[in-house]
């Protein structure tokens, strides 16, 4: 059960916040499966470079996506203070490496905002809005979006 | 009783069997290798899915059946020879049968006019013979409709002598004779008396067993169909007599067709079609009883080891936790080894036995998954004969290895491709017949479908005796279609291997069968999704040989642990010939970056894994010392350079692709002791992305 009361009114989406790269994002908390800390993956060859490889979950095996460099801001600090925001996105079950979660968010529908114009055409594509919340901007990421060279590879 | 349902789908289960027993029997006719006991074989099994269907009410299928029986039961008294056209018509009408069943099983009505073709077809060969005194009763659409067919000949009521002695194998499967006997009522006046003859002492009582014995009179105008309606779902487990009154046998003769009345008929009216007695004696009911008809029948046949039906996701279950197992197992052995216990006698030998018994559960429980390729084989006769029907092409498969057992589910994602290269074979590989003539050939292509294991995997063979890949088309066909350069220049197998190219199709135009675009690329892609890999060749009119190389299980592998670049990865055992470590003199370099090892006058082309898989540029001091020689089926071995080796263990297979997706060079991974995860290498992959010249021009363009 979800501890928030949020749930309870449709309008209001509920979002996981997060940090990383120094910039602030959020996904819908029901792609979010689990939060996990980190640990060390198994190097994949011939993976893209934001995928630092393979962990076992629970006898899966999940592939764990840097999510700053997937989204070309500067790679993370590689510490064990970093966290894993373990994500079903179409049906794969994916780890996204993200320095800390800060949150998590009842928005209303109205509260999400489209992406400004100005944005480059590969983060407009990465993104579905922006939230805007105590003056932070908080990106709201379309997850499915974090996924397409996986899914040629396995096609 | 169990649901109906339940026993509908006990029933298409059943038909299914029946059908590939018919379709086997009916080839072994062909064949000319068959005995008596295969046409008896083969009515049955026609006559089986007619009761069945009788009993669900598929009047379709049961008139259908009906007059498929009445041609067999025409070749089996010897009134029709087995004559080629007939026993095509015969194939064509077990297909049409198994549509009809598939059909039924969905609720789907079959095209009737369809039925009534195939069916006219099959009688227009039989020529009639040996069947016409049944014509009444082949045009009566209900012939399971309790009696229907005795409407001229009503019978009176008389008092029928019933004798049922059920099985102890009734009450296991929860038939309940008071039930029965009820139900028997409803037919008319039952006088029943218990026969405890066989009671034994209460110190001897068996609760399991079934001492209990009946005998009813009843007096009814039912016929003895409906009394056997009755007792049909306790067929084969109980002894079941019913006796007429002799002066109502004239009403019986004129029923030789009925599965229900054989005991009872065949005990007073010798007269009866033996043949046809006999056939249906040897079903579970009537095997069971014991009326003296039965010493002047053919014989029973020994019955079949008994098996059970097991849900597949129960088997699926214990094999994942089997895995676990053999993951904890392994944590354990290694917890163990660390502690200041380890290297006392008693822990050792029970670490020893934990790992063989865990071993031999694995080994049974993949014997339970592990199915004969017979079924799957079986089927392919039937779409060699369509395709080269459609084709207009005279094709025969010839299958070898069919006991070869392989994981089920490699069996069921088997179907697909194999479907699809059988039919290319016959559509693109085997010449016209008139053309085959022309060049000498025998005007049947055959098509030879074989199964072996080799070295710890399984190698499936379509092998076609046409003219074999046409390369200076398939090529043209590749320029013309963007997917190579007009310059490039391609040995002869790059130029089969383009086949595999998505998007690539040579036939001319497209057919109904094959060359629909989504060709061999989609086979590739499947067998690749199985961990297996698919080889071409081909001799310029001779043919053209698939060759498929699948693992035997998907669930577990036997590994060998090693270290690469801080990395640690797994090789199958089965694909290792040695390790050594390598002297500087074995080593010489070909060209710039290539070198090969020399190992005992052998060379092989030496590959460092780290740098292959991109985890290390260039060989630091210490790293790739030692040298596993790995073999990749028919390509050779090849040398492959690791920085260490660390145990060989039990793994269990983890799929990549399930959220990642495959990667050239790895099959796939596994979890270790530690609860890391550990790449398993494919050897073979890796040598085609890590030698440049094998790296063919497909790859590229795959990629």
């Amino acid at each position: 059960m979800r501890s928030s009361g949020y749930a309870t009114d449709p309008d209001i989406r509920e979002l996981v916040a997060f940090r990383t790269a120094g910039q602030d994002f959020c996904i819908d908390i029901l792609s979010v499966r689990e939060i996990r800390g980190w640990s060390r993956p198994a190097l994949l060859p011939h993976a893209p470079s934001y995928v630092q490889g393979v962990i076992n979950l629970r006898g899966a095996v999940v592939p764990i996506l840097d999510l700053a460099r997937r989204l070309g801001l500067n790679s993370i600090e590689d510490t064990d203070r970093n966290v894993i925001i373990v994500a079903a996105i179409n049906n794969r079950t994916v780890g996204l490496l993200v320095e800390a979660v800060t949150d998590i968010l009842g928005v209303p529908a109205a509260g999400v905002q489209p992406t400004p114009d100005l944005a480059s055409e590969t983060t407009r594509n990465m993104l579905r809005g922006v939230v805007v919340q105590d003056s932070r901007l908080i990106r709201l990421l379309d997850v499915a979006q974090l996924l397409p060279s996986i899914a040629e590879a396995a096609a | 009783m169990a649901g109906l349902s339940d026993l509908r789908d006990i029933f298409f289960v059943e038909a299914d069997e029946l059908l590939s027993a018919l379709e086997e029997g009916l080839r072994a006719i062909q064949t000319g290798s068959h005995e008596a006991e295969t046409v008896n074989a083969v009515f049955r099994a026609v006559h089986s899915i007619k009761g069945g269907a009788g009993a669900f009410n598929l009047k379709a299928l049961v008139g259908f059946a009906h007059r498929f029986e009445t041609v067999l039961d025409g070749l089996r008294a010897g009134l029709l020879a087995p004559e080629p056209a007939l026993l095509g018509a015969l194939l064509h009408a077990s297909d049409h049968l198994a549509d009809m069943v598939h059909a039924s099983r969905q609720d789907i009505a079959t095209d009737a006019e369809a039925d009534e073709r195939v069916i006219t077809a099959l009688e227009a060969h039989s020529g009639g013979g040996g069947v016409t005194e049944e014509e009444g009763f082949t045009f009566d659409p209900l012939p399971m409709e309790g009696g229907l067919a005795f409407d001229f000949n009503a019978p009176l009521p008389r008092t029928l002598t019933i004798h049922f002695r059920p099985h102890a194998a009734a009450f296991a499967s929860g038939h309940d004779p008071a039930l029965l006997l009820r139900d028997l009522c409803t037919l008319g006046q039952v006088d029943v008396t218990l026969d405890m003859q066989s009671l034994p002492e209460a110190s001897a009582f068996d609760p399991g067993q079934s001492y209990l014995a009946w005998t009813l009179a009843l007096t009814t105008d039912c016929s003895i169909a409906d009394i056997h309606k009755i007792f049909e779902f306790i067929e084969g487990q109980c002894e079941l007599t019913i006796e007429e009154p002799i002066s109502d046998t004239a009403f019986v003769s004129h029923d030789p067709d009925f599965d229900a009345p054989t005991c009872a008929t065949s005990s007073i009216e010798p007269d009866v079609d033996g043949a046809l007695a006999g056939a249906q004696l040897a079903m579970p009911a009537n095997a069971a009883a014991k009326p003296p008809a039965v010493a002047q029948t053919q014989p029973v046949s020994a019955a079949p080891r008994p098996t059970i039906r097991v849900d597949i996701d129960r088997v699926d279950r214990l094999v994942d936790i089997l895995g676990e197992l053999v993951i904890h197992q392994a944590m354990l052995t290694e917890a163990i080894e660390q502690s200041p216990g380890f290297g006392s006698v008693e822990v050792d030998r029970s670490l020893d036995q934990l790992r063989q018994l865990s071993r031999q559960i694995q080994e049974s429980v993949m014997a339970i998954r592990a199915q004969p390729v017979k079924p799957l084989f079986d089927r392919m006769h039937r779409i060699v004969r369509e395709a080269s029907m459609a084709a207009g092409k005279s094709a025969r498969l010839v299958t070898e290895g069919e006991g070869t057992e392989v994981d089920k589910t490699i069996i069921e994602r088997l179907a697909d491709p194999l479907t699809h290269m059988i039919r290319n074979a016959v559509d693109h590989g085997l010449e016209r017949p008139a053309r085959r003539d022309e060049i000498g050939k025998m005007t049947e292509g055959v098509i030879k479908l074989s199964a072996a294991h080799r070295s710890g995997r399984i190698v499936i063979t379509i092998q076609d005796d046409g003219a074999g890949i046409d390369r200076d088309k398939v090529r043209q066909v590749a320029i013309d279609k963007g997917l190579i350069a007009p310059t490039a220049e391609l040995t002869p197998q790059e130029i089969d291997a383009l086949l595999f190219l998505p998007g690539f199709s040579t036939a001319s135009e497209v057919s109904a069968l094959s060359g629909r675009g989504v060709g061999m690329d989609v086979v590739r892609s499947e067998i690749t999704g199985l961990g297996g890999r698919v080889g071409i060749s081909s001799i310029r009119g001779q043919g053209t040989s698939l060759t498929i190389s699948l693992p035997l299980t998907l669930a577990v592998l036997d590994g060998m642990v090693f270290e690469v670049a801080g990395q640690v990865l797994v090789l199958p055992v089965s694909s290792i010939i040695e390790t050594l470590r390598p002297d500087m003199a074995m080593r010489h370099n070909l060209g710039q970056a290539d070198s090969v090892l020399d190992v005992r006058g052998r060379v092989l082309p030496l590959i460092d894994v780290g740098t292959a898989l991109g985890f290390r540029q260039g060989l630091g001091p210490g790293a790739g010392e030692i040298v596993v020689v790995v073999e990749r089926g028919d390509e050779g071995a090849i040398a492959l350079m690791v920085d260490g080796i660390r145990d060989q263990r039990q793994v269990v297979i983890k799929g990549l692709e399930a959220n990642y997706g495959q990667i050239p060079g790895i099959a796939a991974a596994t979890v270790l002791g530690d609860g890391s995860v550990a790449l398993i290498l494919d050897p073979n992959d890796l040598a085609a992305a890590a030698i440049p010249t094998a790296r063919s021009p497909l790859t590229l363009a795959a990629e």
